[in-house]
């Protein structure tokens, strides 16, 4: 009896996205065994990868990658098609979303850290819309938003500044 | 190797766009914070019995208050431009430990004893809570 095999064509491109969303994948895990004061406020390290395959490969590459890390994440945790994945997608769209606009600033100015900062905003701002207009219709919710957009701005340098060093690393090794 | 430029060796991944992005980040915070959690100087207290309005008086008074209510005597502290329900005869005392109130809309409330304590004026944030 013969085995029969289905052979898929894959580019260097799709082995590149490949690898890059399996390390994303693999500092999600990381991640949630950090334990957190406020649901909702996390490093998001993952996206760390997404900077680095946005400047290396560009938004499309990067819109694979972060989309490939939320389903096989929410995969992972059980959690595909529960809140807590339309959450991380709503927040990876919006983050891509603004990495598109992000990505036209002038290079010469503006780093990986300007791109991670605006990204973690555009990511709070898409969970909080989705929150408040699916799981929590209350404008009491907007007490929270101070302390989100503090952990954005914290968590968006760091994963920033990450980001740019391993550039840096990788451009003069 | 010199230790200080290695702790601060982060810095030179920072362009002068980054700074700038960062200042942004921090503006936007304050002024969501400001926007957000303080709501407007309070100037009046609000006292209710049974759901009755009992009185509403100034804050610039300090003054003590005393409501009756089924259970006995509430006894709301007004000092400072600050409210808060010192002492009732409720089991749980949750008025009690709430504390101060100092803002525009916070409330007080002892459902044993039916009193409450409400601060307005200001711009009020929300015409009613409910949880």
């Amino acid at each position: 009896m013969t085995a029969s095999t289905i052979k898929l064509s894959t580019t260097t491109e799709d082995h590149h996205i490949a690898k890059m969303a399996a390390v994303a994948l693999g500092l999600t895990v990381l991640e949630n065994a950090i334990p957190s004061p406020l649901p909702g406020v996390k490093p998001g390290l993952a996206n760390i990868i997404t900077l680095i395959v946005l400047a290396r490969f560009g938004w499309r590459a990067a819109v694979w990658v972060s989309l490939l890390r939320v389903v096989a994440g929410s995969l992972l945790f059980g959690n595909f098609l529960a809140p807590g994945f339309f959450l991380s997608l709503s927040g990876a769209l919006c983050s891509l979303a603004a990495l598109a606009l992000a990505i036209h600033l002038p290079q010469r100015l503006f780093g990986p850290v300007t791109h991670s900062v605006l990204a973690s905003f555009a990511h709070i701002t898409g969970q909080m819309t989705l929150i408040y207009l699916w799981l929590i219709p209350h404008s009491g919710i907007a007490y929270l938003i101070p302390i989100f957009a503090t952990a954005a701005l914290v968590f968006g340098t760091v994963n920033g500044l990450v980001a740019a060093r391993f550039m840096d690393k990788d451009e003069n090794p | 190797m010199n230790s200080h430029e290695t702790t601060f060796s982060f810095l030179r991944d920072l362009k002068p766009g980054d700074w700038l992005t960062l200042l942004a980040g921090v503006l936007c915070i304050i002024l969501l914070s400001n926007k957000v959690w303080n709501g407007g100087i309070a100037d009046t207290a609000v006292v209710r019995s049974g759901g009755k309005v009992f009185s509403s008086v100034p804050l610039s008074r300090d003054q003590l208050i005393e409501v009756p209510g089924p259970l006995g005597t509430s006894i709301i502290t007004i000092e400072k431009g600050k409210a808060r329900i010192s002492s009732d005869p409720s089991p749980r005392q949750y008025c009690v430990r709430q504390g101060w109130l100092e803002q525009s809309g916070e409330i007080a409330i002892c459902l044993p004893n039916e009193v409450s304590v409400e601060l307005t004026g200001g711009q009020k944030k929300y015409d009613s809570l409910n949880y």
